[in-house]
């Protein structure tokens, strides 16, 4: 016999409250980050970065800051997922554990925030 | 309590290289996770104007930034490339011993190539241009 309801049983999301979630959104951010980053790291190697007019110039066009701010908020989202499990799998005290989660998420909100800025105002000044 | 049965402990296990290779995802990935944290405050500097920005790119031109820099980019590619393995493991795909450890070799290959030619590369983007030239 078991104690859970059927319509636990049906929406399947386990004890924790969000099923598989954690994990297919870490795989779904890890698809989207493959294409984006490679973008990113040749598109940076092949600009003069020590120029600041050549890397705002690069940074103003439409589809660079769009795609820029795609990357930005993917690599928060898909940091925060791991260093969740990181802190999760080795951090056996609660209270630390709670706080290190806590941090970790603010630490990533702060940095989407900051970057997701800092890539609109380059594009819309 | 101390009756409770256990999971066997990773030291009873045969060492093999693939160990290394599966804890040193989370160790590249904590890594990129502070580099991050490097990439939001590089487009903070780019935004916030050219003193800014020229203050951030002497900061990441020095010997020991380079070189920081470039053991990040093995860090990353590693990441990037055993997370592609992880992405085919997860189809069910390669998870027999002898593919497993094949596919190993690859990425570990595959990441030392991309980081030379990216240290290659990257060394002539932060090249700073000779006086009097504008690019």
């Amino acid at each position: 016999m078991s104690l859970r309801s059927p319509l636990g049983r049906v929406r399947g999301l386990g004890a924790a409250g969000e099923g598989v979630g954690h994990w297919w959104m870490q795989r779904v951010t890890a698809v989207a980050l493959l294409p984006l980053t490679a973008w990113f790291a040749i598109s940076l190697l092949t600009h003069s970065l020590q120029s600041y007019d050549a890397m705002r110039g690069w940074l103003g066009q439409p589809w660079v800051a769009v795609l820029t701010l795609l990357l930005v908020l993917t690599l928060a989202w898909h940091s925060k997922l791991g260093v969740q499990v990181v802190i999760e799998d080795y951090v056996h005290s609660k209270g630390t554990k709670t706080a290190m989660l806590l941090l970790s998420t603010f630490v990533h909100v702060l940095a989407a925030a900051a970057g997701a800025f800092a890539v609109l105002r380059m594009a819309l000044a | 309590m101390s009756q409770r049965p256990l999971s066997p402990h990773l030291g009873v296990y045969k060492f093999a290289y693939t160990m290394s290779l599966s804890i040193l995802h989370r160790i590249t990935g904590c890594a990129a996770a502070i580099g991050f944290l490097g990439l939001v405050w590089w487009l903070m500097a780019l935004a916030s104007g050219p003193q800014a920005y020229a203050g951030a790119m002497a900061c990441l031109s020095s010997p020991l930034a380079k070189l920081l820099l470039a053991g990040f980019t093995f860090s990353f590619v590693y990441h990037f490339c055993n997370g592609i393995r992880h992405l085919v493991w997860d189809t069910g795909r390669g998870l027999e011993r002898r593919q497993a450890r094949a596919s190993g070799v690859l990425v570990i290959v595959a990441a030392l190539a991309l980081t030379a030619m990216a240290v290659y590369f990257g060394s002539a983007a932060l090249a700073v241009p000779a006086a009097g030239v504008t690019p």
